[in-house]
């Protein structure tokens, strides 16, 4: 877009790079695609040899209504917006006055308390499900929503990123705040977090899509149809009631994506803003 | 109301010492400003003041109580910084509001949605609401209250800060450079509000600046720091004309004073820079001495002799009113600048050879050690009227 505009298009490096690009996006993009184009055929078509985007007989209607009907959809789907909605909201509520106290306050042993957010960040969340299903069935909540949400409370990634941002908030406003009478957590919510709001919407987002997709985790920590998130329900769906039924089953990966692709279509703008606001402030 | 008592305030930062021993007492309703180098202790020295730093040893007053270990909140001061520090996502309005609803509401009445149906909310609100508007009135700034900081300028944030700090009437206020993000012409202007504003308010002022001019222009009293260390607390006339120290002298000043290394030959004759100088010094012969001459000190004389230096021009200045001439002198490092009047610039050639004279009661003169020798007797330094001056 704006690179484009800056050097032109002419010069073979732009041509290789904008070759580059397309590629990877259409990679990216086929299966989606080829998705949503499954979740509008009718099953003879889906396997033909030919491929074609557009159906030659459109079958959209029966997919989605199956889709909808055949297995708690709204259901999982609901279950993903709870469960989603709770864990970022803890994160934040965890996160922003962890991060402050790196950022901005003196104590002894800070530094080594930042490494260890700097290792569990490196770690992979799978290493833990052992412990995590064992601490969870001794505290008593497998397979219930505390479940679906307590691992991920404590997020080392969001307190990297609200660190990082909270350093480029000058010094002099959180000393006016002290002596505007502010306390610290007053300082956390009503200066801090609102000045790294695009910060924290970033960290929303991805925090929202990861979860929303997850599928590891759920497998292990819930049973119950009613408590699955939308993956394990697609998988249980795919198991139980559509066998290989691909045309439905496609038409509710559609439906469960769907959210995500507009929720972050509309956020773009700060999301982009929060993950280089720190570098460019 | 309240003044300010400083007593043998230390701090270091792991090893470095930023402020040693600093006493100092500020009096209720005085104009004091902290005056050095950046790097001197000077801003460090004020958020202790606030309560923002903690010292390492010494203790703080305010009024008469010793608030070593009270909150900033606590301690009834207000305090202007650089950057001026406003909340970007407030308004006008809002960034001048915190301040007060922070003291007069109740945490439940501060609750957002909540705390607007608890009893009494609505009154003190409204009672706010006007405390802020009339301030922002006084200042110049009514018509901003809507507004948030990033559409505002450098002079109109600096306003807000200033009203931010004004609105809750605090007993000291605490301006940590509060001009220098400001442009040239408008510094000016603000530096006669923040005067003008001290003397409508008669509230304690603590001042810091590297600004020697808005020291002199402003204060009741100049603390020169350097180094941490407070080497002179007096009124601006007197800091320029009897500098207690070496570096009290070479800080204040424009053009810098013209200093002179010199021997004492007998107890009331010093040897400098190819001339003899009268001085009265309680030391052996031989001492070494500096010699300090203000550049207005000077006046042209026609020959050489005692108190007159001589050397060829370098380099004049016009500045308008004064001139500036640099004379190279031999047996100085730097060369010599004296300001004289402007109506001598016809007759002033560079290459030239000048003889500069200086009248004896007008030498600064210092021990090696930097302290400043005074004659017996002495009462402080005479500041000649503007007339004798520029002769």
């Amino acid at each position: 877009m704006s690179t484009s505009a800056t050097h032109g298009l002419g010069s073979p490096a732009a041509i290789t790079r904008h070759a580059i690009l397309l590629i990877t996006g259409a990679l990216i993009l086929i299966p989606f695609v080829w998705m949503v184009s499954l979740s509008i055929k009718p099953p003879g078509e889906i396997f033909h040899a030919s491929f074609s985007f557009w159906p030659k007989q459109f079958y959209g209607i029966e997919n989605y209504t199956k889709a909808l009907t055949e297995a708690p959809l709204p259901r999982y789907m609901l279950n993903g917006v709870f469960v989603c909605t709770m864990i970022v909201a803890a994160q934040v509520l965890v996160c922003a006055p962890a991060a402050y106290a790196l950022a901005k306050l003196e104590f002894p042993g800070k530094n080594l308390l930042f490494a260890m957010v700097l290792i569990a960040l490196i770690l992979p969340h799978e290493v833990l499900s052992l412990p995590l299903f064992i601490l969870g069935y001794q505290i008593g909540v497998l397979n219930t929503y505390a479940a679906l949400v307590f691992p991920y409370v404590v997020s080392p990634f969001g307190i990297f990123l609200f660190r990082q941002f909270f350093k480029t908030i000058p010094d002099d406003v959180i000393h006016a705040a002290r002596l505007d009478g502010l306390s610290e957590l007053a300082i956390v919510w009503r200066i801090m977090v609102p000045m790294a709001l695009p910060a924290i919407i970033a960290f929303g987002i991805f925090s929202v899509v990861g979860h929303w997709n997850s599928l590891f985790w759920p497998l292990i920590a819930v049973r119950d149809q009613n408590l699955m998130p939308p993956p394990l329900g697609i998988m249980a769906f795919k198991n139980e009631e559509a066998g290989n039924d691909y045309g439905p089953l496609m038409a509710a990966s559609t439906i469960v994506v769907a959210p995500l692709i507009i929720a972050f279509l509309s956020a773009q703008r700060w999301f982009v803003e929060g993950l280089t606001g720190g570098a460019v402030k | 109301m309240a003044g300010i008592t400083i007593e043998k305030i230390e701090k270091t930062f792991g090893a470095t010492p930023v402020l040693r021993e600093v006493s100092l007492k500020i009096a209720d309703g005085e104009f004091l400003t902290l005056l050095g180098p950046s790097g001197c202790g000077k801003s460090t020295l004020l958020r202790i003041l606030a309560g923002l730093e903690v010292q390492t040893a010494g203790s703080v007053a305010i009024g008469d109580r010793v608030v070593d270990g009270v909150r900033p909140k606590r301690r009834d001061v207000a305090m202007v910084f650089q950057s001026y520090a406003l909340y970007p996502h407030m308004t006008v309005q809002d960034n001048m509001s915190v301040p007060l609803r922070m003291r007069r509401l109740t945490a439940w009445q501060r609750l957002p949605l909540l705390g607007r149906f608890l009893p009494g909310t609505k009154a003190t609100a409204a009672e706010i609401e006007r405390d802020v508007i009339r301030t922002a009135k006084a200042l110049g700034i009514g018509h901003l209250l809507a507004r948030k900081p990033g559409q505002l300028s450098g002079g109109q944030r600096q306003r807000v800060a200033v009203g931010r700090a004004m609105v809750r009437q605090p007993a000291v206020f605490l301006m940590d450079e509060p001009l220098s993000n400001l442009d040239a012409k408008l510094r000016v202007q603000m530096r006669a509000e923040i005067k003008e504003l001290h003397n409508r308010l008669g509230v304690t002022f603590v001042y810091v600046t590297h600004d020697q001019s808005e020291a002199m222009t402003m204060s009741d009293r100049v603390a020169v720091m350097l180094d941490g260390e407070l080497l002179q607390v007096a009124p601006p006339q007197e800091i320029y004309a009897d500098p207690d120290d070496r570096r009290v002298a070479e800080f204040i000043g424009s053009p810098k004073i013209n200093m002179l290394e010199a021997k004492l030959r007998d107890a009331a004759l010093a040897d400098a820079a190819g001339t003899s100088f009268t001085v009265a010094a309680d030391a052996g012969p031989g001492t070494a001495l500096t010699v300090g001459i203000r550049p207005e000190a000077f006046h042209l004389v026609e020959t050489g002799g005692p108190n007159v230096l001589t050397g060829a021009v370098r380099l004049v200045e016009h500045m308008g009113s004064d001139l500036f001439v640099h004379l190279n002198v031999p047996g100085t490092e730097h060369p010599v600048v004296a300001r004289l009047l402007a109506e001598r610039a016809p007759q002033i050639e560079l290459g030239q050879t000048l003889h500069l004279g200086v009248r004896p009661e007008r030498l600064l003169i210092f021990a090696a050690d930097g302290k400043r020798l005074r004659p017996q007797g002495h009462a402080g330094a005479k500041v000649l009227p503007i007339k004798e001056r520029m002769q």
